[in-house]
C-alpha cells in the first residue's frame, strides 16, 4: 500500500552474479553482474541476437545459467529446492515476445487460469478479478475473444493481464513493444508506467527500443555481442550522454555520431555515422 | 451516528477487529458522508468480500451522498481491494452517490482510475445465447456442404496442378518433392513391415486354427495371399501413412499458414497449390504402390513362418501355393488400391492443412481431422472397391 515512488535508498530487488549462459560449449553471455533495484524500470539491451531474451530466460527459471547466481531478494533462485524456485517465480509476472497466451482458451481463461491454480477463491470471484485485470490493460469487454482474434497489441495487453494476475512483485517483459505501432507502443509504455507506480512493482525489460528506453527507463544493462559480455550499467540518459565506450555511444544514437544529440544533424550524418 | 456494519472475510476470527486478518466497516457520518474504514491486508491470499452487503446498507440510509474512505489501518493491497472498490463504485453510480477517493492511497486510486478510464468498446462483448436444435441442424448442414464443396474445390486444383505438371508447367523444386518422396517411402519402411507382418501372422493364424479342421492347411497360403494382395497390404499401409503422413501434411502446412509463409509464397506470385501441395501429393501417390509391395512381400514372409512353424508347410510348397493363388489381377487391383489412398492420404492431409485457421490449437485440429477424414474416406472407399471388384468378378 505505500507508494512506492517515494525516492529513498534503492534497495536490491534482483542481483545478477557472475551469470553465464551457454547452450552446450557456446556461450551466449559471460561474467554479467548487476543489480536491480526495488520499484526501478530495468532495462535489458543490446543489439540483435546479443542474448536478451536469453538472460531473461535465465531470470524467470526457463534457462539453467552455465555458471553464477541470480538471487531474489538475496535468495539464489538456481539453487533453491524446486518447490522453493516455483514459490519464487509466483512473485513474477513474465509477457512473452509473441504474447504467449494460450490459443485454446479465451481472455478471461487465460487471466483466470493462473488465479485458478495459486489462489482459493471461487469461479465467480476469479471471473470479476480476470475482468478487473484486463480493464486495467484497457481491454475491457474482450472476455470471450480468443487470442487470435484480437490485434497483436491487444495481444501484448493481454499477456500483461495475465503477467499481473497474480499481484506480482516483478513484472517482466520480453520486447513489449516488438511489432506494434509508435502509438500503441507509447501507450504500453505509459501503462506499464503506470503499473509500476501503482503497484510498486519490480519491472525488468528486455527491448532494443530506444523511445522505450529513454521514456520509461531507470536503470539499464547494456550486453554487447562481440565482447559476450556485459559493457555498461547506469540510468540510460546518463549512458548516452557519459558513457566512453562507442558500441553503447552508437546503440544509444542509433549509429549517429558521438558528440552531439541526435536528430540535429540530418540524414546524411546518420549514414556517414555508420561506420566505427 | 448510524449502527456500524462489520464486515470480514474470516468470519472466524470473529467480531475482535485486531484479529480480524482483512475487512471493512462502515459508518454514516453528518451531511450525508458514508466513511468506509477499510482496515488489515486486502491480498489475494486472503479472499475476496463481496460488496453486496455493502449495496444492502446503502440502500438503508438514504441520506448518503457522498462515501468517502478511511485507510489508516489498511496494510496491504492487491487487485483484490481494486475489485472491490471498481464493484462499489459501479454501485454508488447506480445509486446516484458520489466517491471521494482522495481517502485511498495513491496507488489504489491510480489503478481504480485506469480500470474505469477506458470504456468497454460498444459491440465488443459477446452475446451467448444458444441456438435451438433446429438452427443448429441447419447451420451444421450448411457447413458440411460448403466443406464438402470446399474439398471438391481443392481437389479440382490439385488436378490442375497435377495437369501443368504434366506438361512441364509446374512451379516447384526438385529438391522438395525429393525430401518428400524420402519421408513417404524409405522412411515409412519399417513401421510398414512392422505391421504388415504381424498382419500376416494374425491372418495365418486365425486362417491355420479353421483349415486346419478341414485337412486343407496347405489353403492358409492362399487366405494370406489373395487377403494380403488383394485388400490388407493397400488399407492397413493407408492409414499407417494417413497416421504418419497425412496428420504430418496437415500440421506442417498448417504452421506454415500460421506462420505467414504460405502468404509469403502468394505474394511472390508462386501458388501454394503447385509449390507445397503437389510434390506432397505426386510423393505419395508414387510410394504407396511401392509400399504396398513391399507390404505384401513381408505380409506372406509373416503367413509363411506361421505355415512352417504351425503346420509344417515347407516353404518352398508355401511359395508354389501363394503363387498358384494370387493373379495378376489381383496385384493390379491392390496397387491401383493403394495409389488412390495414397492419393486420399495426400489431399485430405494438405486439404486441412492449407484450411487451417491462425494458431496453434488451429493446427492440433488440422492434424487430427486430416486423419480421421483420411482413415474414413480410405475405408469407405475401400468397401466401395471390393463390392464392384465382386459383382464385376474382376
Amino acid at each position: 500500500m505505500s507508494d512506492p515512488r517515494t525516492k529513498r535508498a534503492p534497495k536490491a530487488h534482483i542481483v545478477v552474479e557472475d551469470l553465464t549462459m551457454a547452450y552446450g560449449d557456446f556461450v551466449i553471455q559471460h561474467d554479467l553482474n548487476f543489480t536491480i533495484n526495488k520499484g526501478d524500470i530495468f532495462i535489458i539491451m543490446g543489439g540483435s541476437g546479443c542474448g536478451k531474451s536469453t538472460l531473461l530466460h535465465a531470470l524467470v527459471g526457463l534457462q539453467l545459467p552455465a555458471r553464477g547466481r541470480v538471487l531474489y531478494s538475496g535468495e539464489s533462485l538456481w539453487d533453491a529446492e524446486p518447490e522453493r524456485r516455483d514459490a519464487i517465480l509466483r512473485t513474477t509476472g513474465v509477457t512473452y515476445q509473441g504474447g504467449g497466451l494460450w490459443s485454446s482458451m479465451t481472455l478471461l481463461e487465460n487471466v483466470a487460469l493462473p488465479l485458478e491454480q495459486y489462489t482459493s477463491l471461487n469461479p465467480a470471484e476469479i471471473a470479476d478479478l480476470a475482468s478487473l485485470n484486463l480493464a486495467l490493460v484497457g481491454l475491457s469487454g474482450f472476455e470471450e475473444y480468443f487470442p487470435s482474434e484480437i490485434s497483436g497489441g491487444m495481444q501484448k495487453r493481454a499477456g500483461l493481464a495475465r503477467a499481473m494476475a497474480l499481484s506480482p512483485e516483478v513484472l517482466l517483459f520480453d520486447e513489449p513493444s516488438a511489432g506494434l505501432d509508435p502509438i500503441s507502443s507509447r501507450l504500453l509504455d505509459n501503462l506499464i508506467l503506470e503499473l509500476r507506480d501503482s503497484l510498486g512493482a519490480t519491472v525488468v525489460m528486455v527491448t532494443h527500443e530506444l523511445a522505450s528506453i529513454f521514456a520509461v527507463g531507470d536503470n539499464c544493462v547494456f550486453l554487447d555481442s562481440e565482447t559476450k559480455t556485459q559493457i555498461a550499467v547506469g540510468a540510460p540518459r546518463q549512458l548516452r550522454d557519459e558513457c566512453p565506450n562507442p558500441e553503447v555511444q552508437r546503440f544509444l544514437r542509433r549509429g549517429e555520431p558521438t558528440g552531439r544529440h541526435e536528430d540535429t544533424r540530418g540524414a546524411a550524418g546518420a549514414r556517414s555515422g555508420a561506420a566505427p | 451516528m448510524a449502527a456500524n456494519t462489520r464486515n470480514s472475510a474470516n468470519p472466524a476470527y470473529g467480531a475482535h477487529t485486531a484479529t480480524l486478518r482483512n475487512g471493512w466497516e462502515a459508518s454514516l457520518l453528518a451531511a450525508g458522508e458514508f466513511r468506509i474504514r477499510l482496515f488489515g491486508k486486502w491480498v489475494l491470499a486472503s479472499g475476496a468480500h463481496s460488496p453486496a452487503e455493502l449495496s444492502r446498507r446503502l440502500s438503508q440510509v438514504p441520506r448518503a451522498t457522498k462515501i468517502t474512505f478511511d485507510t489508516q489501518d489498511l496494510t496491504a493491497w492487491d487487485n483484490i481491494l481494486i475489485e472491490f472498490l471498481n464493484k462499489l463504485e459501479t454501485i454508488a453510480g447506480e445509486r446516484g452517490v458520489s466517491i471521494d477517493r482522495s481517502g485511498l492511497p495513491g496507488g489504489v486510486e491510480r489503478l481504480l482510475a485506469l480500470a474505469r478510464a477506458v470504456p468497454e468498446r460498444q459491440g465488443a462483448r459477446r452475446t451467448q445465447t444458444r441456438p435451438d436444435l433446429l438452427t443448429r441442424v441447419g447451420a451444421g448442414s450448411q457447413t458440411f456442404v460448403a466443406t464438402a464443396a470446399d474439398f471438391v474445390g481443392f481437389l479440382g486444383e490439385a488436378c490442375v496442378a497435377i495437369g501443368r505438371l504434366t506438361v512441364g508447367k509446374a512451379r516447384l523444386r526438385r529438391s522438395d518433392l525429393l525430401l518428400a518422396i524420402e519421408d513417404c517411402g524409405p522412411s515409412a519402411l519399417p513401421i510398414v513391415a512392422l505391421v504388415s507382418f504381424l498382419i500376416g501372422l494374425i491372418l495365418a493364424f486365425v486362417g491355420a486354427v479353421e483349415l486346419r479342421r478341414f485337412g486343407a492347411a496347405i489353403y492358409v497360403a492362399d487366405l494370406v495371399g489373395i487377403g494380403m494382395v488383394r485388400e490388407l497390404a493397400a488399407m492397413m499401409t493407408a492409414i499407417l501413412m494417413s497416421g504418419r503422413t497425412g496428420a504430418a501434411f496437415a500440421a506442417n502446412l498448417g504452421t506454415m499458414q500460421v506462420s505467414d509463409e504460405i502468404s509469403a509464397l502468394q505474394t511472390l506470385g508462386i501458388p501454394p497449390m503447385e509449390f507445397l501441395v503437389l510434390p506432397r501429393i505426386v510423393a505419395l501417390v508414387m510410394m504407396m504402390p511401392l509400399l504396398a509391395i513391399f507390404a505384401n512381400i513381408v505380409g506372406m514372409l509373416g503367413g509363411l513362418l506361421i505355415g512352417g512353424v504351425t503346420l509344417d508347410i515347407s516353404p518352398v510348397a508355401y511359395y508354389h501355393q501363394t503363387s498358384g493363388a494370387v493373379g495378376l489381377n489381383d496385384w493390379a487391383i491392390g496397387l491401383v488400391k493403394a495409389a488412390i489412398f495414397g492419393a486420399i492420404v495426400a489431399v485430405v492431409g494438405c486439404w486441412r492443412g492449407m484450411r487451417c485457421s491462425r494458431s496453434a490449437a488451429a493446427v492440433g485440429d488440422a492434424a487430427t481431422s486430416a486423419v480421421v477424414l483420411c482413415i474414413v474416406l480410405i475405408i469407405v472407399v475401400d468397401a466401395i472397391a471390393t463390392v464392384l471388384c465382386t459383382t464385376l468378378n474382376i
